[in-house]
């Protein structure tokens, strides 16, 4: 049976977004899968050396669960960003989800392939050397080639 | 059932029971058993549909007091 193959391209970085293309990468390459990540945009934030800095919002974001009815007015009051990223990171440590530095990890060892938009990193003006090590550089095309020959390409 | 490596996934939610089951399987030889103890009730679906895949064959599936328990046998 031919190895299957899938290719994600990542483009957010909340903390909400950031978990869908680690769990489906570290997953389907726990089945064997050879998978790739493109990040661009805002999904580069998920290849820093720190990810203290990614977060969740309750402003516009009327779906997420509140323990408390919250008016939108309540949302915008300084603190209140890093209260629901403090709140969502505890109840998904109580509940044994995986931190995103854990999925990333397991992503790692088991061979995913990271590729960080190079015209993203350019107009955003990161620094590699904010990047953790081992990810490559490359454009649309580069994402192309591997994307081609996939069973499952999915934008996230 | 006997079996050469047991692997407790209980309080891991998904994909880390599957994920940590692959790891387990790593360093263990072909025909050996994995017992594998999870708590998330998705791993149930999610454990059957890994076997299939990878062709680690899924010998037992069970459930004690609010646990899941399965035996893999390595390809």
């Amino acid at each position: 049976m031919a190895t299957k193959k899938m290719a994600i391209i990542a483009t957010k970085g909340t903390l909400d977004m950031a978990y869908p293309p680690l769990i489906l990468a570290s997953t389907a390459a726990a089945l064997g899968w050879d998978v790739q990540i493109f990040f661009t945009f805002y999904g580069l934030q998920l290849l820093r050396k720190n990810l203290d800095g990614i977060r969740i919002s309750p402003l516009a974001n009327p779906a997420m669960p509140m323990p408390v009815p919250m008016p939108v007015i309540v949302s915008v009051l300084p603190g209140m960003e890093a209260m629901a990223t403090m709140m969502m990171k505890d109840k998904m440590k109580k509940k044994g989800v995986a931190s995103l530095e854990e999925l990333r990890a397991l992503c790692l060892e088991a061979d995913v392939k990271f590729i960080a938009c190079q015209m993203t990193v350019d107009l955003f003006e990161f620094q590699t050397s904010e990047f953790i090590d081992g990810i490559e550089y490359g454009g649309a095309a580069t994402f192309m080639k591997f994307a081609g020959e996939t069973d499952v390409c999915l934008f996230i | 059932m006997n079996y050469d490596k047991e692997f407790d996934a209980s309080g891991l939610a998904c994909p880390l029971p599957i994920v940590k089951t692959k790891k387990a399987l790593n360093d263990m030889t072909s025909g050996q058993v994995l017992r594998v103890v999870a708590t998330d009730p998705g791993s149930v679906c999610d454990m059957a549909a890994f076997a299939e895949q990878t062709g680690n064959q899924l010998l037992e599936q069970s459930t004690q007091d609010k646990k899941f328990v399965f035996f893999l046998k390595k390809a």
